[in-house]
């Protein structure tokens, strides 16, 4: 196994946590730091499928780094409203508004929530 | 055509421009280089259109640099399509959202709008799926700020949520092009179709289903359009029209791109792949439309008429072997459904801005005092029912046609009890608004809202109804996409 592969098996696993961090964690926080190792699970595959043969390949290191400030931008988005939705309700997780709620309880959460 | 004066580039240049003026201007000028900028990407989609009309396809490579450093950018009939009703929506809904946000603007309003733009414009015209992600994630952030710019607990929560289903799509969508990278070494859309078809390993499934999968979550099909209804319903009216007409299409837009491109060689192996979005999209038009016509906020109606809408558009994939048709009528009920939801919403924010409640039963009694938001609306519920002439029976007409010459009775079915449905959530509110209302005689009637309001409201839904009529010179550019 070469190191390239070992780097795309260490993404894949990176992205799948994340994944699964994205999707079932409740604090926001959490949430937003799972949704990174999804990120750089993507970028190491990127990174290391490509150099299989031994010899690194600029491209997909351009394209991480654009990636990286994607990643950037996304996660002070994130963050900002995540802080936003802490100021005016002190709470720390959207679970009960929604996601990760039954989905008779989500219906009833859209009513309520649009008219507040 | 010299570089600089190439519209491509400056359909992506222009928005940015006027995008970070706006932004530094902090809003005091943003309606005037708004509409300045939406015109001149306007009047871009027309230099673009007579090359497209006469060459099929024109690429521009930015900034001279070959490929693969460089970006190269390519417009054909698909493209132009989505960018004139980009452009067209953009400039009324401007237009709307200049009167609409006479008081106080939401703070960024018009650098987001100008930044969305820019990411939709540079997604219709890119021809490699890694600046494919670059622009899916800037119209995704776009989005979620627009949806914020309302501030309120509602909003925060919608944003918050809309921005997590977009980042796991769009994540999966990155995940996908580095598997394809690794196996093909190249991202290119064109090079990649041929390539897929002499060799797919298992790796390029598994990126196929990624992909695909992170843009249907993104483009909220069933079951994936719980983030939906909150995010347009609970956002400021001209954002509802702009993310419910436009942004949705965008993801559409790269699926249908990437089915017929690098990925048909999937879909032909396995032919019973193509049923999946279809009967997801059968399933959102009966769930949508049913959640409308239990709605009882008069903007929750209207989004979840949005999911059971986008539900029509997935119908045609297992039509697309039988030739144009089952293109022409995705096409088509894309830029009519754009043009009425627009309509929809624009005419729901002045149905709620003047009548003060935002309850469907709100609506009692508009037909006297907001006729002609209540006409816009219901021009636009003409063109969801699909009645004729409208550009939502032209498609529905194409899709059935199609659907009998493919063999696939179903989707008539579907198709037409959709329209029915639609029916009943049009009538619901209309039934109601010539109502007397059930306060009494001595309130004060309600303040005539400012014409542009109304009459911006009705422009777009009178679009819908007659690009029913003037469809030709649309269906032949797309009969000449060559996929």
């Amino acid at each position: 196994m070469s190191a390239g592969l070992i780097y795309a098996a260490t993404g894949c696993l990176l992205f799948v946590l994340g994944l699964g961090g994205v999707l079932l964690l409740k604090a926001l926080l959490r949430r937003i730091l799972a949704f990174n190792l999804m990120g750089s699970g993507a970028f190491l595959v990127l990174v290391g499928l490509a150099q299989r043969d031994g010899t690194p390949d600029p491209v997909p290191q351009a394209m991480v780094l654009t990636g990286i400030v994607v990643a950037v931008a996304a996660t002070a988005l994130a963050l900002t409203l995540a802080r936003r939705w802490h100021a005016l309700t002190g709470r720390e997780d959207i679970a009960r508004v929604g996601d990760a709620g039954s989905r008779a309880r989500r219906m009833a959460n859209d009513r309520r929530k649009v008219g507040r | 055509m010299t570089p600089l004066l190439d519209p491509l580039a400056w359909l992506i240049l222009l928005p940015l421009l006027w995008a970070t003026l706006a932004f530094l201007a902090a809003d005091r000028h943003g309606p005037m280089l708004a509409l300045a900028g939406i015109g001149g990407q306007l009047l871009c989609v027309i230099a673009l259109a007579g090359d497209v009309a006469s060459h099929g396809s024109i690429g521009h490579l930015a900034g001279g640099w070959a490929e693969p450093l460089g970006i190269r950018l390519v417009a054909d009939g698909l493209s132009l399509v989505m960018l004139l009703l980009t452009q067209g929506v953009a400039l009324t809904l401007a237009l709307y959202a200049r009167s609409y946000f006479s008081q106080a603007t939401p703070p960024a309003f018009w650098p987001l709008t100008g930044f969305l733009l820019a990411g939709m414009n540079a997604l219709f015209l890119s021809g490699d799926l890694f600046n494919l992600y670059v622009t899916l994630e800037l119209v995704g952030l776009a989005a979620v700020g627009l949806v914020a710019a309302g501030g309120g607990a509602a909003q925060i929560a919608a944003a918050l949520r809309y921005l997590l289903a977009t980042l796991v799509g769009s994540g999966a969508y990155l995940f996908g092009v580095a598997l394809i990278y690794g196996s093909y070494g190249t991202v290119s859309a064109s090079l990649l179709g041929s390539l897929i078809t002499s060799e797919a390993p298992l790796a390029v499934w598994l990126a196929g289903g990624l992909m695909l999968t992170g843009l249907l979550l993104k483009t909220a099909l069933l079951p994936f359009h719980f983030w939906l209804p909150p995010a347009h319903g609970g956002a400021p009216a001209p954002v509802s029209a702009l993310l419910s007409a436009l942004v949705v299409k965008a993801s559409f837009y790269l699926f249908l791109r990437l089915w017929l491109g690098p990925f048909a060689a999937l879909s032909e192996a396995l032919p019973a792949l193509a049923q999946v979005p279809a009967a997801l999209g059968a399933t959102a038009i009966l769930w949508g439309s049913w959640r409308a016509i239990r709605a009882d906020r008069l903007k929750m109606l209207v989004a979840y008429s949005t999911v059971a809408q986008l539900g029509y558009l997935f119908l045609i994939f297992p039509l697309l072997g039988t030739g144009a048709l089952a293109l022409q009528a995705g096409i088509l009920q894309a830029t009519a459904h754009g043009l009425a939801k627009a309509a929809m919403f624009v005419a729901a924010g002045t149905l709620i801005k003047v009548g003060g409640s935002d309850r469907v039963l709100g609506v009692a009694g508009a037909a006297a005092h907001l006729p002609v938001s209540l006409f816009a609306f219901a021009l636009a519920g003409v063109t969801l029912m699909g009645l004729p002439p409208s550009g939502g029976f032209l498609a529905k007409w194409l899709l059935i046609d199609a659907a009998l010459a493919a063999g696939q009775p179903w989707i008539v079915v579907v198709a037409l009890s959709g329209g029915l449905l639609a029916g009943i959530y049009v009538f619901r509110v209309l039934r109601l608004a010539f109502r007397r209302p059930t306060t009494h005689d001595d309130v004060p009637l309600p303040q005539r809202p400012a014409a542009l309001l109304e009459w911006t409201a009705f422009a777009l839904a009178a679009g819908s109804v007659l690009i029913g009529l003037g469809a030709a010179p649309l269906l032949a550019l797309i009969a000449g996409v060559q996929p």
